[in-house]
């Protein structure tokens, strides 16, 4: 187990940073006393559900809801005729398309939302919501991108006036020329071509809302299993045309999001709209089908990289073509002038002057998405591609992967260092991390184990990745979701009596931020984190944010949260000079408490500061000791590792079983250290799943396979290998504690190095790939195809 | 149709109807939503409650079928009013993230050591791999249950 490099400045009674602080939000949890969306029951609440399609690409001839109105307890069948009437039939995303509400012509995957049932009871609803008569007209299901693109296929927004292909958009980034320049400079050229196959982050709840709309004073009470509940407010006032002050969006405690509560879902609106018509409260929460068939999808990108490579070993130059398959709607929530995301990352940790990257997203019959799963904005794809090309690279070249890799790191002295597709990597030393990682494995031993193993008929294989991560979106100026700049914030009252409260526009889903936040405040003004209560997920008693994703709570969120603390320190500083009698200038601060310079004895704590703010301001200086900050970060922030994993593959069946899998992170200085040794087994956790059994396919006419957790399999504690953590830190210079963020840096760097392992053990026989996830029938036609078989 | 059933010790009579799933009786009926839904389909295992002492998965079981018969859930896990070993064992060892696994997880742990009071790593991870968990990677629940059967077996010795 790791230990923190950097000792706290605060004791454990303070619970500063660095404090492995046990969490506040337990207490609840463990006594089954969570509050989550569909644990809350409201007077006279009416329940809803939803009759969806079961075709993938149709016209919509009629919709027949006389049956379903006529079984008792039923109050109304919602249609998207009627969503109409109210201009609420469509809906923009957070991608600046739009999505249908209740289709009205057409049905454009299997599972859309077609009409709404509402009724006394839940079982009643769903019962009904199975009588909805929908007759279609039959049209061509387009499953794949490629299909898609091809100039006969038919056109599935054609709700789009000046739509006229499938394509949903195309972007580049980069220099062509420059680029071409270095690949005929190339001595060899290492191309893949490879699919980040389509998953869906499936957390434990599913989505679901109460809407509670008050028709005597137009209030709206949401409470909603959001991600971003600010941001949803504004969308909602700009869909729904109600007036924003009236719209309150409660988010309670979320059974985990990874992306899938960032997007808005029909069942959201329809069920706001229903209350308002009906004037009683109106449940909806997803069964799990409908969560696996209809919301927030994750990955489905082709990729096709190339390195060009020089023989003795350096990398001069990357291209990237990759399509993306976006499903029916472009539904994720991508910065408006990004849109693939921050797929360009995909350069890696390497230093070299020249990359082109071209994207094409496009239009399909799947449901829609896609969002970034445990990801911040699609560097999960891009580290994957560059990591696994890294690999080949120097197999084609017959060198060892880690001496490759360790030839082309940037070097920790080139930070800041600016990137050829324009990132501005703010601090790192990869040689350290990744030799690290290479000692607690033990990684000549396992090479050499390697050839003895093939002597003995034993598939050994050993895999890297070296990732590194962009998060905390923006610098707002660059970045913004449908307008709305990436900015967070922080709101900190301290109260007489010196406990505080936080308020924060970010909303945690697991991340503890009930316990982290107040250890940065802590850390700032010696106030004991136990004094000081968060708030976060109430659109009323919060201030503005954009949410949680992209591991952007701790680099945007928690800068606010430090800046603040440091504004009102500096007021305290005005009090304590008043009630010490001594220039502000003479004082000096320590944990806690004002000191006058020399004269330790002459101190007053923060507590009796705070009261003084409230019963004896200064003359000149306002009462109170209050304040808001609303921080637009200067850069983003590059959490960075190496993550090495072992396999053993058996040669007979193809199965593999991870052996060892080490961990060496970089997030920068640590808040809680146990809560980011947490967050990283959960997100290798999800690295395997992906590299192993996590998939939502589909066959040819538009039917999801994985519509429940008996096809769409995650892994359970019997299958998840164990985790060897550890560490180095290297703090980011422009977050005002030097914390990057941790929440994904594991699903994002993992699932190569799983991948890498699995090829390393078959790449004498000329296996070069394996296509996630990796099951053993694909490594063993992998073995058998390239044994000639 | 009647039933009777003991919820943590307490004994509830209601009518309901046949098709009344046991986990909506629980959550909806009694109040007690610390018993979660996950999946409908006997997968995930957030519905998981003891009955008998037995964990089974209350998303696929009628609540007809606990006529008569002893459930404990999540409000049942306090002893004397304090945090029983398992719970206390989560706490401390960061065994839940979102908390909306835990109650099962704990439920299953709490009925592994009553039949195995000294579990292998193996025993747990078989025991708890009915029940999904999306956050933790599992690690920090096996230690949490192996802190916990610590716990109750120097207890029994003293």
């Amino acid at each position: 187990m790791t230990t923190t490099e950097h000792k706290p400045h605060t004791s454990s009674e303070i619970g500063g940073l660095g404090h492995s602080r046990r969490r506040v939000e337990d207490a609840r949890f463990l006594e089954g006393r969570g509050n989550y969306v569909d644990d809350i029951t409201l007077p006279k609440m009416l329940h809803m559900a939803i009759h969806r399609s079961p075709l993938a690409h149709a016209r919509i001839i009629s919709i027949d809801t006389s049956a379903a109105e006529a079984v008792e307890g039923v109050v109304a069948v919602v249609t998207g005729e009627l969503l109409a009437g109210y201009n609420l039939a469509w809906m923009p995303t957070l991608s600046g398309d739009t999505q249908a509400v209740l289709a009205t012509d057409k049905v454009r995957f299997q599972g859309q939302e077609i009409a709404a049932v509402i009724a006394t009871d839940r079982y009643v609803a769903q019962d009904a919501a199975r009588l909805v008569e929908v007759e279609y007209e039959d049209l061509e299901p387009i499953v794949n991108p490629q299909r898609s693109l091809e100039e006969d296929a038919v056109l599935i927004r054609d709700d789009k006036e000046d739509q006229t292909s499938n394509l949903c958009f195309e972007w580049e980034s980069g220099d062509k020329a420059l680029t071409e320049a270095a690949f005929a400079k190339a001595d060899k050229v290492v191309s893949l071509e490879t699919h980040y196959p389509r998953s869906h982050p499936a957390p434990l709840e599913t989505c679901g809302i109460i809407a509670d709309v008050d028709s005597a004073t137009g209030q709206a009470t949401l409470y909603m299993t959001s991600q971003a509940p600010h941001a949803h407010r504004t969308v909602f006032a700009l869909v729904a045309g109600l007036a924003e002050q009236n719209i309150r969006i409660i988010s309670p405690d979320i059974g985990g999001g990874f992306g899938n509560k960032v997007p808005i879902y029909p069942g959201y609106v329809v069920a706001t709209a229903a209350s308002l018509v009906i004037g009683q409260p109106v449940k909806w929460v997803e069964t799990r089908t409908e969560n696996l068939i209809s919301t927030g999808f994750a990955r489905d990108y082709y990729m096709k990289g190339e390195l060009a490579v020089t023989n003795d070993g350096r990398i001069l130059g990357l291209r990237v073509d990759m399509l993306a398959d976006e499903g029916a709607f472009y539904a994720d929530a991508q910065p408006s002038k990004f849109r693939a995301g921050l797929f360009h990352i995909v350069t890696g940790s390497y230093d070299y002057p020249a990359a082109y990257v071209t994207t094409r997203g496009a239009y399909t019959n799947k449901a829609p998405g896609g969002v970034a799963y445990r990801c911040s904005f699609r560097v999960t794809e891009a580290s994957y591609l560059i990591e696994r090309l890294v690999q080949n690279a120097a197999y084609e070249l017959g060198m060892d992967p880690a001496e490759f890799r360790s030839n082309n790191f940037i070097q920790a002295d080139q930070f800041p260092y600016h990137s050829p597709t324009g990132f501005v990597y703010d601090s790192g030393d990869y040689e350290t991390a990744m030799r690290k990682a290479m000692e607690m494995v033990g990684y000549g031993d396992i090479q050499a184990e390697k050839e003895e193993a093939r002597k003995e008929g034993r598939l050994v294989g050993i895999g890297m990745a070296s990732f590194t991560e962009v998060v905390g979106a923006g610098h707002g100026e660059d970045y913004d979701i449908i307008g709305l700049k990436m900015f967070d914030s922080a709101e900190l009252r301290v109260h007489p009596t010196g406990k505080a409260i936080l308020k924060l526009g970010v909303k945690s889903q697991g991340q503890g931020h009930e316990t982290t936040f107040a250890q940065i405040v802590a850390e700032e003004l010696g106030i004991p984190a136990g004094d000081v209560k968060v708030v976060e997920g109430d659109t009323d008693n919060t201030p503005y944010g954009l949410g949680t994703y992209a591991s952007r709570s701790t680099p945007v969120a928690g800068a606010a949260t430090a800046v603040i603390s440091r504004t009102l320190r500096e007021k305290a500083r005005k009090i304590a000079a008043h009630l010490l009698e001594a220039s502000e200038e003479d004082l000096e601060w320590e944990t806690g408490k004002f000191f006058v310079a020399g004269d330790p004895e002459s101190s007053v704590s923060i507590q009796d500061i705070a009261f003084a703010a409230y019963t004896n301001p200064p003359p000149n200086v306002e009462a109170g000791l209050e304040g808001v900050h609303y921080y637009d970060p200067p850069n983003m922030t590059y959490p960075f590792g190496t993550y090495i994993v072992v396999v053993d593959v058996d040669p007979e069946s193809g199965q593999w079983k991870v052996r060892r899998m080490v961990a060496v992170d970089d997030c920068g200085v640590k808040i809680n250290p146990m809560i980011v040794e947490g967050q990283i087994q959960g997100g290798l956790t999800e690295g395997f799943a992906m590299s192993s059994m996590q998939h939502i396919t589909f066959d040819e006419t538009g039917n999801c396979l994985g519509s429940n957790f008996t096809d769409y399999l995650v892994p359970t504690a019997w299958e998840t290998p164990r985790f060897e953590l550890g560490e180095t830190v290297t703090p980011s210079p422009h977050h005002p504690i030097g914390a990057k963020g941790v929440g994904e840096s594991a699903t994002v760097g993992s699932p190569a190095a799983y991948v890498n392992a699995v090829v390393d053990a078959l790449q004498h026989m000329g296996v070069q790939n394996v296509e996630m996830p990796m099951t053993a029938d694909r490594v063993w036609h992998a073995m058998q195809e390239a044994d000639g078989g | 149709m009647n039933i009777t059933v003991t919820v943590n010790g307490m004994e509830h009579t209601a009518d309901v109807e046949p098709r009344l799933l046991l986990v909506d009786f629980i959550r909806t009926n009694l109040g007690l939503t610390g018993t979660h839904i996950g999946c409908d389909t006997t997968s995930c295992g957030v519905c998981t409650v003891l009955i008998d002492g037995t964990p089974v998965k209350t998303c696929t079981m009628f609540a007809v079928q606990a006529n008569g018969r002893s459930v404990t859930t999540v409000e049942g896990l306090k002893q004397n009013g304090e945090l029983s070993a398992m719970q206390q064992a989560f706490r401390e060892h960061h065994g839940l993230q979102c908390g909306f696994c835990t109650p099962a997880m704990m439920l299953v742990g709490t009925a592994l050591i009553e039949e195995n009071p000294d579990p292998t790593e193996d025993d747990i991870r078989w025991a708890i791999s009915g029940n999904l968990c999306r956050c933790t990677g599992y690690m920090n629940i096996v230690k949490s249950i192996e802190a916990a059967a610590e716990t109750t077996r120097e207890g029994a010795i003293s």
